[in-house]
């Protein structure tokens, strides 16, 4: 048929239990094409791709509306499978690779070549030996193709990251059919080298007439490699255009668009107390998949700092580290002291509270009343509720019921009664409660993660306005680690936007939609350091 | 050719840290090296004949390696050890009841026992592998209540159902009150019915593996020279092995020649045979594209999921296979011993078999052929040298006896825990 395209994604809308994630969204791949789809968290790019993909929970979810067609026919993927039988691949973020098989088992994972024997001819498929010799020459030639000296019997276990990438992309073009391959963040993990190679290698594979989509944030490398650019945000389609037509400083503004709208909260005229209350030095945290590789942070008496940035950038760590959840290394000074790392109860006893971005996990005990949730903390780590008996300590039922009343009258819970269980309550309501406790411990500074993940936009703005009244009349320092910047940027005093696990600056909320961009995308200081050289 | 510069590089590279290499090797063998210290003390304190010892050994080898070996496919599957395996067993003693109730005898007997035990064995598996599919990461502890479990079912079956709801008149087999069966039964049907098939000494065995096993390395290196027309990859690989075996075979000439009493101990030949089909069967199914699935699986779920593997399917023929074999196995172990007891036979399989897995130097994620073969002899020179050694060592035999059922239990509990401690360290290595 002579396609002109290879991929048409047309008027694409997703509904999760109604809340619109996709809105409409038109994307066209032109085969040997590299097309960047560019957008923040949750802007709607991974939905796209489950959609492509045929994931179940696409499907488990109530579909989706809209036409795919692929290669000139329309289709409808039910599963992973069935796309990878059109021919359409997926380099992933986290590697599929198994570390105990060597970089041919990997490459040939489920689709070996296999030959008869006298028992397979009785019992079947299943019975055939593997043809290793035939499974190490392809790997070798896909190897080949991207131009990497590793050896194919070597063991996925130990090889650096950027190779481990290779092998996945191997897999990839080592499938006969491979038409469009969906590269997801592949350069996030790599060094800068590395990135280099990858990214000259999806040139090549790109010139074999595969098409390439290739989502990231890096808009470097949109620049250096896209034909195309796509920007989604928040469901929608941006803007479809060509590299040649746009410019780094265009693309982080569409990246993140105007959407703060002020909480009512004016700025602090008093700017006299600038006392440090935390001084955070060189802080390492090894949190799996948000890792924070040395932070310098000073924060004030009774200022809302937030903490932002793209996820998997480090920003969730800090506070997790400083509570001693996860283990760090480095200095944190409380009011000139030094707090223990890796010790919670440590932490706690300094008077730092947190609510957790893990609610539900981490932050509440689901089958246990409200009034226990409140002051469990505060019992373990301050013996505070507690009527003592020696040996034989016993909750202060009274104590207890009496705060419990008061924290649901003040925080405003919507509950029916001290004794109902977390489980049972609305997202925003547990919010409260996970608030509500951490008041308990009367903290010097709060950490507050992520307030609003899966809270609905009504119970959102309670939560922030309360955050907001916590700042204001009691004078709490508050750190709020958030995905979303338009939040971070309604209520804070100071931003910091976490990349890569540093901080790439700290912005006042009102700086503008290009800087908070390039920040994200860890531009800002070579952008901005460049300009101060022109200028 | 690839081949040979690897070896050079992996040399050069290994050179510098040769200590550090030897002292991990040390560290991953140290179960069956420490039990081989005490198997080789216990030796000494028992003070029995050499001759008596061997004379057990190879008994007790044959008996009791093939349902251990049973045990490798699911840990290749990433489901542990299966201490499911006593269904498997209860299988092969159903059909070994039935077997002797309908007085069938000699190697008819024993063929019909596995024919017979087979179907049922295939349906324990299946319902075990169902049942290990819902409770993924708990296999272990669950296959092992499900064998409590299926025990207080197979007691009802034998002990209530049988002469009631299942007409059975056999005075031999049956309680004299006409409900039940016996405790003990006597296998004189199929007792030795494979182990006497064919005895050779162990003398002339051992020239016989030898010859057949330097004809084989030579026909098979002829074949790749000549009509496949590729280069060996590995001839110091084959002169070693050929060398080992060819050892093997001047060994036993010699001992042969010197009329040494060791001309005595006899092997069961068949039943050997046997267990080195069982072993070739596993070296072959690896090699399948079924056996990479299973090491898929066995490594990550997940990925196997991604790459499109049907993962419970996979799960659910291991476990198949698995108890399918350690019905078999039980047939084997019955057959040598001559008597059945009804109710306990099958009680402690799965645990002595996983003790002996775990002896050889196995892991709940690891095990080969060697570690099954390795542990099975270690754990029976214990069995055999530990009453003696305790009666001799502090007067009572009792105290053996102790030690070996602390030795078993033992193992297992050590190896659980350092196999949670290596995943805790690997897991703080990965953040840190």
């Amino acid at each position: 048929m002579g396609t002109q395209t290879i991929l048409e994604m047309k008027n694409i809308e997703k509904e999760y239990f109604g809340n619109k994630v996709l809105k409409g969204v038109n994307l066209t791949v032109k085969p040997g094409e590299i097309h960047a789809l560019l957008g923040e968290n949750g802007a709607g790019k991974s939905t796209l791709m489950n959609i492509l993909f045929g994931m179940p929970v696409i499907h488990s979810t109530g579909g989706f509306n809209g036409e795919i067609i692929f290669d000139g026919a329309p289709v409808s993927l039910k599963s992973p499978k069935e796309a990878m039988d059109l021919g359409i691949g997926m380099v992933h973020q986290e590697f599929m690779l198994i570390p105990g098989f060597t970089i041919t088992e990997n490459i040939k994972l489920n689709r070996e070549i296999t030959k008869h024997n006298p028992f397979s001819r009785v019992m079947g498929e299943k019975l055939k030996t593997l043809d290793t010799e035939q499974m190490n020459k392809d790997a070798r030639k896909a190897l080949d193709t991207l131009g990497i000296g590793i050896d194919e019997w070597m063991k996925v276990a130990g090889l650096p990251v950027g190779y481990m990438q290779f092998v996945e992309i191997a897999r990839e073009i080592d499938k006969s059919n491979m038409k469009l391959l969906v590269f997801d963040e592949p350069t996030a993990v790599l060094a800068e080298s590395e990135a280099d190679t990858l990214l000259a290698a999806m040139k090549k594979i790109a010139a074999s007439g595969i098409a390439i989509l290739f989502i990231t944030h890096r808009l470097d490398e949109v620049m250096s490699t896209a034909d195309q650019v796509t920007i989604l945000r928040d469901g929608e389609l941006v803007a479809t255009m060509k590299k040649e037509e746009t410019t780094v400083m265009q693309l982080a503004e569409l990246m993140v668009g105007r959407k703060v709208e002020k909480l009512g909260k004016e700025k602090k005229e008093n700017t006299q107390q600038e006392e440090i209350i935390m001084e955070i030095r060189n802080l390492k945290v090894g949190m799996p998949g948000e890792e924070v590789k040395g932070i310098d942070l000073e924060i004030y008496q009774g200022e809302i700092i937030g903490l932002g940035g793209l996820a998997g950038q480090g920003k969730i760590g800090i506070a997790n580290g400083i509570m001693g959840l996860y283990p760090a290394e480095g200095e944190v000074l409380l009011k000139g002291k030094k707090i223990q790392l890796n010790n919670p109860k440590a932490s706690l006893n300094s008077h730092l509270a947190f609510v957790s971005e893990d609610r539900r996990g981490v932050g509440l005990l689901l089958d246990t009343s409200i009034e226990l949730n409140i002051v469990i903390t505060a019992m373990q780590a301050q013996k505070k509720f507690l009527k003592r008996f020696g040996f034989f300590d016993q909750m202060d039922g009274k104590a207890t019921r009496e705060h419990a009343l008061k924290m649901i009258e003040d925080l405003d819970i919507r509950c029916r009664g001290p004794q109902q269980i977390t489980r049972r309550l609305s997202g925003g309501n547990q919010q409260k409660v996970c608030i509500a406790r951490a008041l308990t411990l009367e903290p010097n500074i709060l950490f507050v993660s992520e307030p609003t993940r899966g809270i609905d936009i009504g119970a959102k703005k309670l939560v922030l306005d309360l955050l907001v009244k916590l700042n204001r009349e009691l004078g709490m320092t508050i750190v709020m680690t958030s995905s979303e910047l338009g939040e971070l940027r309604s209520i804070c005093d100071r931003i910091a936007i976490i990349t890569e696990g540093k901080i790439e600056c700290i912005l006042e909320p009102e700086a503008s939609d290009a800087d908070f961009g390039l920040a994200m995308a860890g531009e800002y200081k070579k952008l901005r350091s460049k300009e101060a050289v022109i200028s | 050719m690839s081949e040979m510069n690897v070896k050079i590089e992996t040399k050069v590279i290994q050179k510098p840290d040769y200590r550090k290499k030897a002292k991990q090797i040390l560290l991953e063998n140290i179960v069956p090296i420490l039990f081989i210290i005490i198997c080789l003390i216990g030796v000494k304190l028992a003070k029995q004949p050499p001759l008596y010892i061997l004379n057990e050994l190879v008994a007790r080898v044959a008996r009791n390696s093939f349902i251990v070996l049973a045990l490798i496919i699911p840990v290749l599957a990433g489901m542990g050890l299966n201490f499911a395996i006593v269904l498997g067993a209860m299988a092969g003693q159903i059909a070994i009841i039935a077997v002797t109730h309908w007085k069938i005898t000699g190697l008819a007997g024993l063929l019909t026992t596995v024919l017979l035990c087979t179907p049922f064995a295939i349906i324990f598996g299946y319902l075990t592998g169902k049942l290990l599919n819902k409770t993924k990461g708990q296999e272990m502890i669950t296959s092992m209540i499900l064998g409590f479990f299926a025990n207080g079912l197979y007691q009802l079956l034998f002990l209530f159902l049988v002469g009631t709801i299942i007409p059975m008149k056999n005075p031999v087999l049956v309680l004299s009150a006409g409900v039940g069966i016996k405790n003990t039964i006597d296998l004189t049907a199929v007792k030795y019915s494979l182990d006497n098939i064919f005895k050779l000494s162990m003398t002339k065995t051992m020239i016989a593996f030898g010859v057949l096993c330097v004809a084989v390395m030579i026909v098979h290196l002829a074949y790749r020279v000549f009509i496949k027309k590729s280069k060996p990859q590995n001839m110091i690989k084959y002169l070693v092995y050929t060398g080992i075996f060819a050892a093997i075979g001047t060994v036993g000439l010699m001992i042969m020649n010197t009329k040494s009493v060791y001309n005595m101990v006899l092997l069961p030949i068949v039943t050997l045979v046997v267990i080195g089909l069982l072993c070739l069967f596993n070296v072959f199914i690896v090699k399948t594209k079924l056996g990479q699935e299973f090491r898929t699986v066995g490594q990550d779920m997940h990925i196997a999921k991604v790459s499109g593997i049907h993962v419970d399917k996979v799960r659910v023929i291991a476990i198949i296979i698995s108890t399918v074999l350690a019905a078999w196995g039980q047939i084997i172990f019955l057959q040598n011993i001559g008597t059945l007891n009804t109710y306990g036979s099958h009680e402690q399989v799965g645990m002595f078999a996983a003790a002996a897995l775990l002896i050889g130097g196995a892991s709940v994620t690891k095990a080969t052929i060697g570690h099954a073969l390795m542990g099975t002899i270690l754990l029976h020179t214990l069995f055999i040298v530990s009453p003696q050694a305790g009666k001799n060592l502090l007067g009572s035999a009792e105290i053996g006896e102790y030690f070996r059922s602390f030795v078993a239990y033992g193992v297992i509990g050590v190896s659980l825990g350092l196999h949670a401690w290596k995943h805790q360290v690997q897991s703080k290595k990965k953040t840190s």
